[in-house]
């Protein structure tokens, strides 16, 4: 009975007992990583939220921590994101028209820049650490008006960079997963659903990197 | 059961229960009708679990001097919360009874992402095994609505694991809701229109959406709470600029939606128990299923209805009362609609049908004192007491599990391939209506004479209602029991059950065997007729 079952369903690459034909198969994937996103969205805009609310109280404290945020590192790392969504881009259609050499190319590109902006963010997790400005008992702040301000301000940072790291460490990690597998001639031009999911997740992860860097690194350069 | 039974067969034939056997078959499972039996078993483990605080509690309210310290009693009634809300009623109806049917209802052999489903529960199973940690380290004293700064600075139970445990589990719902929306929007039968789905997937439809929508922002708030734990920054300490309202804005954005997930999946039980044993379609099919809808879309507007004495803005306050007013009118569509479904149907009373009555009544009771509390000047009045108590165990207890266990009824024969004993079934039913009624009616007279909720002692005039309180609650507790034993015998020994026991409508009764194999069905299912055709009418046959 059940073996019956699985051989009506016909012998699509990557196509799974419970559906049809893979173009279900797709459109349930895609949908489903979209509603993720949707989740997504929803996580950092809890976050996103709480933000307002202290911006909205603390304008002029938070505004002065922007003289303490590595503008120069977070330029650097935007368009470092922005470049690695390029590469996935182009991964995404290596994997379209079957190339695999390309495919593999562009992944690892992607997972370089990623690391390269890892990298430049515990850079600046450093500099925080020496200037006393990770929130807690040893907090200091230069403007004495506003170190409890401040502190939330630096909370907010570390939680929303933080959360925006540990994305970025899991999409890392899915990368290097996506190179084995292409390694391993798991894609072809008729099934590449995981390269495509992955690369929406990137795109995400780097979408939330475009909001938080001017709202926690330039809100004070307004002159 | 009463009626007679057609001779079935002594056939074995190969289900999802035979298919395969040992640990291994169940704890590496894909199939949705095993995950969701390794759902009910941990469910129904956590809920009593969650109940054996409730019976300290009743048993510490007995006298005015109770038998607990006050540390203690702010222990017990916190795990009541916790587990029974995170543990017990989030998951209950759609992990379990969702599971199963949702994807037989639809005519597909699976849900869209079968191992996202097997993941889903041991992320739940992580997260309970977070939780019950912290409550065997001493368990936690903020209350499960872990109000800042409270929570967050002067509390020294353990809310990181608690709150751990939540963050953890709120991804197994999460992930459920997903493969839900996905399956219902993606795996339709052929012929299985969106307005031929049973009420059962509208309601679940809408309860997935508020878990997506709603559990990531509960989780972040987790994370916001147990960071400002071990960093000490001030974000929820007014003392240095934190804001604790935002704390609660945060909480109940997630926790008012999470109690329509708690009570969509109940609705949408008994719209099926209730067409059912009425023999007749659902009155105004639209409705019912659009109402589904509008709760989980109002519910996303209503949660500052529990900030009126926080200090919210009035004007704010003025806002959310009217939206929650609005809540009532889907609400009681859905009333309206299942009495009009029996008026001159042809109602039987076996025990699914009881729990249904059970539901309408309650349901509509803890609804309408609901609207008390939606009244900013009567809120006032009754905010933290037991009439807040009292109004939210009737939505959830008398509302959700009664309508848990009316569906547990119903489709255990589709489960187990077993009858049940109706005898036995039907006073345990009117144990738990009874039992019910004399634990919580006693509550919302409580409230309004002013005994406040979360206190170990009280004064002595309280006494005659709150022994009346622990005496219904020792029959709840006896009409819980009864459905475990005689049901776990009759998976075993029960008679077995014919293929549709009850003749009821809809893909899962009519085109797949009982139990169901593997793959749910034989052959394809083609849906051409709209759903609850009990009046055997021919339909017009509109394919593609």
């Amino acid at each position: 009975m059940a073996d019956s079952e699985v051989i009506l369903a016909p012998q699509e690459a990557g196509l799974q007992h419970h559906f049809d034909d893979s173009a279900q198969q797709l459109e349930s994937s895609t949908l489903g990583m979209w509603v993720f996103l949707v989740t997504e969205v929803m996580f950092f805009g809890g976050m996103f939220g709480a933000y307002t609310v202290y911006r909205n109280m603390y304008p002029e404290a938070f505004a002065s921590t922007s003289q303490f945020m590595n503008v120069t590192i977070g330029a650097i790392n935007t368009s470092v994101l922005i470049f690695s969504s390029f590469t996935m881009v182009l991964a995404v259609r290596s994997a379209q028209l079957g190339q695999k050499k390309a495919l593999i190319a562009f992944l690892v590109l992607t997972l370089i820049l990623g690391c390269v902006f890892l990298s430049l963010k515990y850079v600046e997790y450093h500099e925080k650490w020496v200037d006393h400005h990770i929130p807690g008992p040893g907090f200091q702040y230069a403007d004495s008006r506003y170190t409890h301000q401040a502190q939330i301000l630096f909370y907010l940072y570390f939680a929303m960079t933080g959360m925006h790291a540990i994305h970025m460490i899991v999409g890392a990690g899915l990368l290097t997963t996506l190179i084995v597998m292409a390694a391993r001639n798991r894609f072809s031009s008729r099934w590449y659903t995981p390269v495509e999911m992955i690369g929406l997740y990137w795109h995400f992860v780097d979408i939330v990197w475009i909001f938080l860097f001017p709202l926690l690194y330039l809100i004070g350069h307004t002159k | 059961m009463s009626t007679t039974l057609p001779f079935v067969p002594a056939e074995t034939r190969t289900n999802y229960l035979n298919a395969d056997y040992g640990w291994k078959s169940w704890l590496f499972a894909t199939d949705h009708k095993r995950i969701a039996l390794l759902y009910l078993f941990s469910i129904t483990a956590f809920f009593f679990v969650g109940g054996a605080f409730a019976v300290a509690m009743r048993i510490n309210l007995l006298t005015p001097d109770g038998i607990f310290t006050h540390d203690t009693y702010n222990k017990l009634f916190t795990m009541h919360g916790i587990i029974m809300v995170f543990f017990f009623l989030v998951p209950s109806i759609p992990a379990t009874l969702g599971n199963f049917l949702v994807p037989m209802m639809i005519g597909a052999r699976d849900l869209a992402f079968p191992r996202i489903n097997l993941l889903s529960w041991y992320i739940y199973i992580a997260g309970g095994i977070l939780t019950l940690t912290a409550v065997f380290q001493g368990g936690v004293d903020t209350g499960w609505t872990f109000y800042a700064p409270f929570s967050s600075s002067y509390s020294n139970t353990h809310v990181i694991l608690a709150a751990m445990g939540i963050f953890v589990s709120g991804f197994s719902s999460i992930l459920t809701g997903l493969n839900f929306i996905v399956t219902i929007h993606t795996m339709r039968a052929p012929g299985m229109t969106w307005n031929r789905l049973p009420l059962f997937i509208w309601g679940h439809y809408a309860t997935s959406l508020i878990q997506v929508l709603g559990t990531p922002v509960i989780a972040i708030t987790m994370v916001l709470l147990g960071l400002e734990r071990v960093l000490h920054a001030g974000i929820f300490d007014p003392t240095v600029g934190g804001d604790p309202i935002l704390f609660q804005h945060l909480f109940w954005f997630y926790s008012h939606p999470a109690v329509y997930i708690m009570i969509l999946p109940g609705m949408a039980v008994i719209s099926e128990i209730v067409t059912c044993f009425s023999r007749k379609a659902i009155f105004g099919y639209n409705f019912v299923a659009y109402s589904s809808i509008a709760i989980a879309v109002f519910s996303f507007i209503v949660w500052g209805h529990h900030l009126f004495v926080s200090g919210q803005s009035m004007y704010a306050s003025m806002v959310f009362s009217f939206f929650s007013f609005l809540v009532a009118i889907p609400s009681a569509v859905k009333v309206f609609n299942w009495t009009a479904t029996m008026y001159k149907g042809s109602v039987s009373y076996d025990t699914p049908m009881l729990y249904a009555f059970g539901f309408m009544g309650l349901f509509t009771m803890g609804g309408l004192t609901g609207l008390f509390l939606a009244t900013m000047a009567i809120d006032v009045h009754v905010t933290d007491t037991y009439f807040v108590i009292a109004h939210f165990h009737y939505v959830m207890v008398g509302g959700m599990v009664m309508a848990y266990m009316g569906g547990i009824h119903f489709w255990f024969p589709k489960i187990s391939g077993r009858l049940y004993p109706e005898g036995w079934a039907k006073f345990a039913a009117l144990l738990v209506f009874a039992g019910f009624n004399l634990t919580f009616f006693p509550q919302f007279i409580l409230g309004y004479q002013g005994m406040p909720r979360r206190y170990a002692h009280y004064p002595p005039e309280f006494q005659v209602l709150n022994v009346m309180s622990t005496a219904g609650a020792s029959i709840l507790a006896l009409g819980y029991l009864i459905p475990m034993i005689y049901l776990a015998w009759a998976w075993r020994y029960g008679p077995k059950s014919p293929q549709n026991p009850w003749n009821a409508k809809g893909l899962e009764w009519e085109q797949s065997p009982t139990p169901p194999p593997t793959f749910n069905f034989e052959h394809q299912p083609v849906v051409t007729e709209p759903a609850y055709n009990y009046s055997g009418e021919e339909q017009e046959v509109t394919l593609g």
